[in-house]
C-alpha cells in the first residue's frame, strides 16, 4: 500500500525492462563484435610483421640454399653466371650509414641544443616547425636533388679538394682516391646525412625537452654555464633517449632507398675509396628487382631484403627499448 | 549556509525522520571490495532508503567513493577490481554475474566530481542517453529534454542555445547538465560523487537545492567531504573510516549525538 | 686564484660549444633551404597546364604527368581507405580494451618497429604475397603496400589520442547505461577526433611520397589507367624513372613532379598541425 503510493514509477522500470530486453541483446552483440573487431585488427598488426618475415624467408630460401652462408661473405654479383653474394651491398649500406651518422648526429644534436637552450623564443617555434616539416619530406626529393645538384657540385669542389689534400698521406690517400665521379659512396652518405638530420634533430629536441626545468634551473642557480648545464644535466638525464633517437635515425639511414639509389652509382664492388661508386642493399633491390630474370636472381634480391629487414629490426628494436627506458624513467 | 554554522547546528535544525517502515531501495550486505590484492571495503552493511538522501562522509581514502562505484558497478570498467558480498536493488543482487551492467546503470545513474559533458551539443548530451534504450519520436524527445533540463534547473540558461557545445557552459552549468542527462533516462537511484567539489559556492547552492527537489522522485546517495553539505541535504548519514562503516543513522543523530568516538572526532574536525 | 682562471676557461669553452651549436643550426638549415630553393626553382619553371592535362610522354618529347597524378591519387586514396580502419581499430584495442594486456604491449612494440621499417621491404612483401599470386603487377597491390605503411602511423596516433581522453568521460558515458562500444565509438572517438584526423593526414603525407613500395607492386604505366587490376603510374615512380633518364624533357618533368609531391606533403603536414593545434585550445 505504502509502496504503491510512494512509488508511482515502480511500474515503469518493469515495463522498460521488457522493452529493453531486445535492446540489451543488441548491445551485448555489438560489444562482442566491436571487441573482436578491434582485437582482430591488433592481431593483424602482428600478422603483418610475421607475414613480412615469412614472405621474405620463403622468397629468399632458394638463394640461401644455393649459396649458404657464403651469401653474406661473397662479393661477386653476377647475373650471367648466377653467382650472388651480398657483401658489397652490405658494405655500402654500413659505410653510407656510418658517414651519415658521423655528420648528422653531432649536427643534429647541435641544432637540438641550439633550439632548446640558445634560440631566441621568437625563432624557436618557427625553426622547430620547419625542422619537423622537413623531416616529413619524401626521400625521393633528396634523391633527385642529390643527383642533379649535389653530385655535380661535389665533383667540382669537395672531391678534387679531398683528393689533393689527402693524396700524399698513406691510408687516407686510398680512402679518398680519385677520380671525382660526383656520385659515389661519399655522396650517398652526405645525402643520407642531410635527410636524417631533421629527423634526429626533432627527436633529440623532444627528448631534451623532457628534462624538468627545475633541474636545469638548479644547475644554472649554482653558476653553471649553458654548456655545462647541457653537458652535466641535459645530456646525462636524456642519454638513453638520445641513443634511442640516434638509433631510430640509423634505422632510417640503413633502410633508406630513394635518397641513396640516385647517387650511389650502383656498382657491385667494394672500393677502398669512398669517392668511388658502390651500392647498398636497398639501392640494389630498387635498381634491379623489376629487371631481374631467373628465380635465383630474384631470390637473391629478396634475400638482400631479408638481410636489410633483420639489420634494421635489430637496430629499431634496440632504439625502442632505449626510448621505453626513458619513458619509464620519466614515469617515476 | 555560511561556514560558521556548524554541521551539528544545521543537522539539529532538520526535522527528525524515523527510518521505521521505510522501504530499502538498496541493501548492502557484507560488502568487501578489492583493488587487486588490497582490501578497500571491509564488510559493509547498509540500507539506502527509497526516496531519501543518504550522505557518505569520512576522510579521503576511507572508501566512500569506492562504495558508491560498487552501487552501479562502475568498477567493472577496470580489470583487477572486484566486489564480494551482496548489493540488493529491489531485492535482486546486482553483483550477480548475470546482472547486465548496462541496464543496472540505466537504473542507477551517477554524477561525477568533475563535470563530464560529452563533446557534443547540449541537446545531444541529453538525447543520447534517452535514445540508447528508447525509440522516441522527435516531439516527445524534445519534451523529455526540456523537462530534464527544467528538472536540473538549467533550462532557462540553455533554452536558447541547445545546439551549442556542452563544453561551452560554465562549470556549474555543466554539472547541472550532467544531472539533467542522468535524470533524462529516468533512473531510480542517483549517485552523486562529490558533485560540488569543483564548483563555486553559488553553483553549489543550486545543486543542493536541486538535490532537495530530486529526492521526491529518486533515491539519492551523495559522497561529500563537506560536512555542512551532508547535514544540509541528507536524511541519513554514513560515516566511513579506513574501509569500515563506522556509524550509520539519521543525519541529525550522527551530527548531534554520534555513538562512536571516531565519528565524534571527525565531525568536530579533530581529524580528517 | 685558481677559481678565477678556471672561470675564464669555463667561459671560453662555453663560448666555443655554443658557437658550434649555432654553427650547426646554420649549417643544417642552409642545406635544407638550398634543397627547397632548388626544388621550387626547377619545379616551377617546368610547371604548365600540360603537366595536369597530358600523359607522360615517350622519350624526347613533351608531355605531362596526368597519368602519374591520377595514379598517385587513386593508390594513395585506396591505401588510406584500406589502412585507416585497420589502424584505428587496432589502436582502439590497445587504448580501450587491452591497455595493460600483454597483447597490447607486444603490438605496441611491433607497431613501432613497422613504423620505421624500410619501405622497400614492404614492397618485397607485397610482391611475394600479391604480385606473384596474381601473376602480374597491379594498382591494387600498390595500394595494399601503401596501406601496410599507413597502418602503423594510424595505430600510433589513434592509441596516443585515445589515451588522452579522460577516464571520467568514459565513466560518465557508462553511467548512463551505454554499452562499451558506444562509449568508444560515440564518446571517446568524438573526444579524440581531431587528433585521429591529424594521424590520418600524416599517414597520407607519408605515403604520398613513397616510391620504394610501388616499384615492384604497381610498377608503372605510360597511359592514364583506372584499372585497379593492372599496372598504374604514380608520381614517385615516374620521378624515379624520369630523373635517371638521359632525356632533358623527362628530367624537367621529374623536377615538376617532385615539386607537386613536396607541395602536397607540406600542405598535408601543415593541415595536420592546424587540426592538432585547434584541439589543444
Amino acid at each position: 500500500m505504502a509502496d504503491v503510493a510512494l512509488n508511482p514509477s515502480t511500474a515503469e522500470p518493469a515495463a522498460k525492462a521488457v522493452d529493453r530486453a531486445s535492446v540489451l541483446r543488441g548491445f551485448r552483440l555489438g560489444d562482442l563484435a566491436f571487441f573482436n573487431l578491434t582485437r582482430g585488427a591488433a592481431l593483424l598488426v602482428l600478422v603483418l610483421l610475421g607475414g613480412v618475415i615469412v614472405a621474405l624467408i620463403a622468397g629468399a630460401l632458394p638463394a640461401l640454399q644455393t649459396f649458404g652462408f657464403g651469401f653474406v661473405t661473397s662479393q661477386s654479383w653476377n647475373p650471367v653466371t648466377e653467382k650472388f653474394g651480398a657483401l658489397a651491398p652490405i658494405y655500402g649500406t654500413l659505410v653510407t650509414s656510418l658517414i651519415a651518422m658521423l655528420i648528422a648526429v653531432p649536427v643534429g644534436l647541435g641544432i637540438a641544443i641550439f633550439l632548446t637552450e640558445l634560440c631566441p623564443p621568437v625563432l624557436r617555434r618557427p625553426i622547430g616547425i620547419a625542422v619537423e616539416l622537413l623531416a616529413g619530406i619524401p626521400s625521393i626529393i633528396y634523391g633527385i636533388w642529390g643527383l642533379f645538384v649535389f653530385a655535380p657540385f661535389l665533383q667540382q669542389t669537395l672531391q678534387p679538394f679531398l683528393i689533393s689534400v689527402f693524396g700524399n698521406i698513406p691510408i687516407l690517400s686510398s680512402v679518398f682516391a680519385g677520380p671525382p665521379y660526383g656520385i659515389g659512396v661519399l655522396t650517398a652518405g652526405l645525402i643520407l646525412a642531410i635527410m636524417v638530420l631533421p629527423f634526429i634533430t626533432s627527436i633529440s629536441r623532444d627528448v631534451f625537452e623532457t628534462v624538468p626545468p627545475v633541474l636545469k634551473e638548479a644547475a644554472y642557480g649554482v653558476g653553471c654555464t649553458t654548456w655545462e648545464v647541457v653537458r652535466n644535466v641535459v645530456i646525462p638525464y636524456t642519454r638513453v633517449g638520445v641513443i634511442g633517437g640516434v638509433m631510430l635515425g640509423l634505422g632510417r639511414a640503413l633502410g633508406e632507398t630513394m635518397a641513396v639509389t640516385f647517387v650511389i652509382g650502383n656498382a657491385h664492388k667494394i672500393s677502398a675509396s669512398i669517392l668511388q661508386p658502390g651500392t647498398t642493399i636497398s639501392a640494389t633491390i630498387a635498381n634491379e628487382f623489376t629487371e631481374a630474370v631467373g628465380d635465383l636472381y630474384t631470390s637473391s634480391l629478396i634475400a638482400l631484403g631479408l638481410l636489410l629487414f633483420v639489420i634494421t629490426f635489430v637496430v629499431l628494436a634496440f632504439a625502442r627499448l632505449m626510448l621505453l627506458r626513458l619513458e619509464k624513467q620519466q614515469g617515476k | 549556509m555560511s561556514e560558521s554554522v556548524s554541521a551539528a547546528e544545521i543537522a539539529a535544525a532538520r526535522p527528525v525522520s524515523s527510518t521505521q517502515g521505510l522501504k530499502e531501495k538498496i541493501t548492502v550486505r557484507n560488502l568487501r571490495f578489492y583493488y587487486g590484492d588490497s582490501l578497500a571495503l571491509k564488510g559493509i552493511d547498509l540500507p539506502l532508503y527509497d526516496r531519501k538522501v543518504t550522505a557518505f562522509i569520512g576522510p579521503s581514502g576511507c572508501g566512500k567513493s569506492t562504495l558508491l562505484r560498487v552501487l552501479n558497478r562502475m568498477y567493472d570498467l577496470y580489470p583487477g577490481q572486484r566486489a564480494e558480498g551482496e548489493v540488493l536493488l529491489d531485492g535482486n543482487n546486482i553483483l550477480a554475474p548475470k546482472q547486465d551492467v548496462n541496464i543496472l546503470r540505466s537504473r542507477v545513474g551517477m554524477v561525477f566530481q568533475k563535470p563530464t559533458p560529452f563533446p557534443m551539443s547540449i541537446y545531444d548530451n541529453i538525447a543520447f542517453g534517452i535514445r540508447l534504450y528508447e525509440k522516441v519520436p522527435k516531439s516527445e524527445l524534445d519534451d523529455r529534454i526540456e523537462s530534464s533540463l527544467r528538472r536540473a534547473a538549467i533550462w532557462d540558461e540553455v533554452k536558447n542555445k541547445l545546439n551549442a557545445s556542452g563544453l561551452s557552459l560554465s562549470g556549474g552549468q555543466q554539472q547541472r547538465l550532467c544531472i539533467a542527462r542522468t535524470v533524462a533516462i529516468r533512473p531510480e537511484v542517483i549517485l552523486l560523487d562529490e558533485p560540488c567539489s569543483a564548483l563555486d559556492p553559488i553553483s553549489t547552492a543550486k545543486i543542493e537545492e536541486l538535490i532537495d527537489e530530486l529526492k521526491s522522485d529518486y533515491t539519492i546517495a551523495i559522497v561529500t567531504h563537506n560536512m555542512q553539505q551532508a547535514a544540509r541535504v541528507s536524511e541519513n548519514t554514513a560515516f566511513m573510516y579506513l574501509g569500515d562503516l563506522v556509524e550509520f543513522g539519521p543525519t541529525s543523530k550522527i551530527f548531534t549525538s554520534p555513538t562512536d568516538s571516531r565519528t565524534q572526532d571527525y565531525i568536530t574536525g579533530r581529524f580528517g | 686564484m685558481t677559481a678565477r682562471v678556471s672561470f675564464a676557461g669555463r667561459k671560453r669553452s662555453n663560448g666555443v660549444m655554443m658557437g658550434l651549436c649555432m654553427a650547426a643550426a646554420v649549417f643544417g638549415l642552409t642545406w635544407l633551404v638550398i634543397i627547397l630553393g632548388t626544388l621550387l626553382w626547377e619545379g616551377f619553371s617546368g610547371l604548365s597546364t600540360a603537366v595536369f592535362t597530358e600523359n607522360t610522354p615517350p622519350p624526347g618529347s613533351a608531355g605531362g604527368l596526368l597519368n602519374a597524378i591520377v595514379g598517385s591519387l587513386i593508390m594513395t586514396g585506396l591505401g588510406v581507405v584500406i589502412g585507416t580502419p585497420i589502424g584505428i581499430l587496432a589502436g582502439t584495442y590497445m587504448a580501450e580494451y587491452g591497455r595493460h594486456s600483454r597483447l597490447s604491449t607486444v603490438v605496441r612494440f611491433i607497431n613501432d618497429i613497422l613504423l620505421s621499417a624500410p619501405s622497400i621491404v614492404v614492397g618485397l612483401f607485397i610482391y611475394e604475397v600479391m604480385v606473384i599470386q596474381m601473376g602480374h603487377f597491379s594498382a591494387i597491390a600498390g595500394s595494399v603496400a601503401l596501406a601496410v605503411i599507413v597502418i602503423p602511423v594510424v595505430v600510433r596516433t589513434t592509441e596516443d589520442m585515445l589515451l588522452l581522453v579522460p577516464n571520467p568521460l568514459r565513466e560518465a558515458a557508462s553511467a548512463l547505461g551505454m554499452p562499451r562500444h558506444f562509449v568508444i565509438r560515440r564518446i571517446a572517438y568524438r573526444a579524440a577526433r581531431a587528433g585521429m584526423i591529424t594521424g590520418v593526414l600524416l599517414a597520407i603525407a607519408r605515403v604520398s611520397g613513397e616510391t620504394a613500395p610501388l616499384l615492384f607492386t604497381a610498377l608503372n604505366n605510360q597511359f592514364a589507367s583506372t584499372n585497379l587490376n593492372g599496372p598504374m603510374a604514380s608520381l614517385p615512380v615516374v620521378i624515379f624513372q624520369f630523373a635517371l633518364s638521359p632525356y632533358a624533357d623527362w628530367q624537367k618533368l621529374a623536377w615538376t613532379g617532385a615539386l607537386i609531391i613536396t607541395l602536397a606533403v607540406l600542405t598535408l603536414s601543415i593541415l595536420a598541425r592546424v587540426v592538432a593545434a585547434r584541439t589543444q585550445k
